[in-house]
């Protein structure tokens, strides 16, 4: 049974350049697999690197060392632009084109893949409604027009554009203000329950992973320390995994 | 031998009795400032956008351009003049020096603009699966277009100045007027070249400040 992502002994070393920093390990022998619908939350101190592992997955970064496959075909047999936009991702920033309406910014992929403008145009309305903004207010502003917490929703639309197996999230909701962090982080809850989609969301908030996990992975070091559920964290004996729940 | 020298008559006279020459002069000195100005973009645009592509080429390339601009106007035309191919009297000899001084501040400019794209917004576009070249023509040169025209604003306002210099190696131009009138010191023939340059200097100017507003976005 192919599952929409499969990792498996996942490495990447710094390239060779300039002193002290060559042949460090970012990220070392990690593997995981994340089924349809399931959201696997990696979890880490700063630096501990889960967003590394994020673009070894869509090839931000390549991989040093093992396998990334995307609904069973090897990630790195793809162009790596065929690759991305198959792939959801959203990161903090959110980086939408600010010359570009809201429409243009999430109808980017579909346009990407050479749909056609009116299927376009239906998929971008769908969306909007889906990340909870109407579509009549905002398909023609652009997103200085918007505030952080509607930035951060187009920005999911976006990458729900073209339907794609997989997202991946780097800490989407850690700009946001507390009250709207938490909104989007309810509908986000009620949204992955709607889509089916396999999701990683990576992110240092305790809190914000329990709520949103089918399954954590505690990420120390460069490497992946603890995979299990929400109740398996918690009555984890991993000293990282300790004082993460103290922080909580 | 009213052509030769203004002989103490009113700019205006000048200018009726010697319009033909005049236009003639214009025209020269127009073709010279745009010739060099396009060639410069053609090469300097692509240039700048390579400087983005090889960081490490970026101390060497600008580091020369900046060399070149501080050689005097009129010892690179005389340094052009015994070189095969570009050099020689002329108007060729004059467009290779313009759009070697004009080189600079479009590369640069155009390095700029692209740099300072938000990385945000160009790892979002990466990441959606934008190849290189999508990424730089709907993302990268709109975004820095307006860094971009003020480059070629200040590269052609600074081209029509240096333009008047070309009349030194027989290419032409209002700078013959001024030459003229330097040698028989008449102010009425050294006006004659340098109003209608410093004219068209500010027209350039205003042209280009209207394209910036008209066409580079405008980030809040």
């Amino acid at each position: 049974m192919t599952r929409p992502l499969e990792v498996q002994g996942l490495g990447y070393e710094l390239p060779e350049k300039g002193k002290g920093e060559s042949g460090r390990l970012l990220v070392e022998d990690v593997s995981f697999t994340v089924g349809a619908g399931e959201t696997l939350v990696l979890l880490g101190r700063s630096g501990s690197g889960k967003t590394t592992t994020l673009k070894l997955i869509n090839r931000l970064l390549e991989p040093t060392a093992g396998e990334v496959r995307i609904a069973g075909a090897r990630a790195r047999d793809l162009p790596a632009t065929r690759l991305r936009r198959r792939i959801g991702y959203v990161i903090q920033e959110v980086g939408l084109f600010p010359h570009f309406t809201v429409a243009r910014n999430v109808g980017l992929v579909p346009r990407l893949e050479g749909w056609e403008p009116p299927r376009i145009a239906a998929r971008v309305r769908e969306l909007l409604a889906i990340v909870g903004l109407d579509p009549d207010t905002f398909l023609l502003r652009h997103p200085h027009q918007l505030s952080g917490g509607q930035r951060q929703r187009v920005g999911v639309a976006r990458a729900l554009a073209a339907d794609p197996p997989l997202l991946l999230l780097d800490e989407p909701f850690g700009a946001l203000d507390p009250i709207t962090r938490v909104e989007l982080q309810r509908e986000f809850q009620a949204l992955q329950q709607r889509l089916g989609q396999a999701m990683v969301f990576v992110t240092h908030d305790v809190r914000e992973g329990l709520m949103l996990a089918t399954r954590i992975g505690l990420m120390h070091l460069g490497k992946l320390v603890f995979l299990g559920t929400a109740e398996e964290f918690r009555a984890s004996e991993h000293p990282e995994c300790r004082a993460f729940m103290a922080a909580a | 031998m009213q052509g030769i020298h203004g002989g103490g008559m009113s700019l205006w006279d000048f200018y009726a009795r010697n319009s033909g020459e005049v236009l003639g002069l214009l025209g020269q000195h127009l073709s010279l400032v745009v010739t060099s100005t396009a060639i410069a973009v053609v090469v300097g645009v692509p240039g700048g956008v390579l400087l983005t592509r090889r960081p490490a080429w970026r101390g060497p390339i600008l580091g020369l351009a900046n060399v070149f601009q501080t050689i005097p106007s009129l010892a690179l035309f005389g340094f052009l003049i015994p070189l095969p191919f570009i050099g020689g009297i002329g108007a060729t000899t004059a467009i290779v020096a313009l759009v070697v001084y004009a080189l600079l501040p479009i590369v640069r400019n155009t390095y700029t603009g692209i740099a300072g794209v938000d990385p945000a917004v160009r790892e979002a576009g990466r990441g959606m699966g934008m190849t290189d070249w999508q990424l730089l023509t709907q993302v990268e040169l709109p975004l820095g277009l307006g860094v971009i025209l003020a480059g070629v604003r200040v590269a052609t306002v600074v081209s029509v100045g240096t333009a008047t210099i070309a009349a030194a190696i027989g290419a032409g131009g209002l700078g013959v007027y001024i030459f003229r009138g330097v040698a028989v010191v008449d102010d009425t023939l050294i006006l004659a070249g340098a109003l209608p340059a410093a004219l068209m200097a500010l027209a350039a100017d205003a042209l280009f400040g209207l394209a910036e507003r008209r066409f580079a976005w405008r980030g809040k």
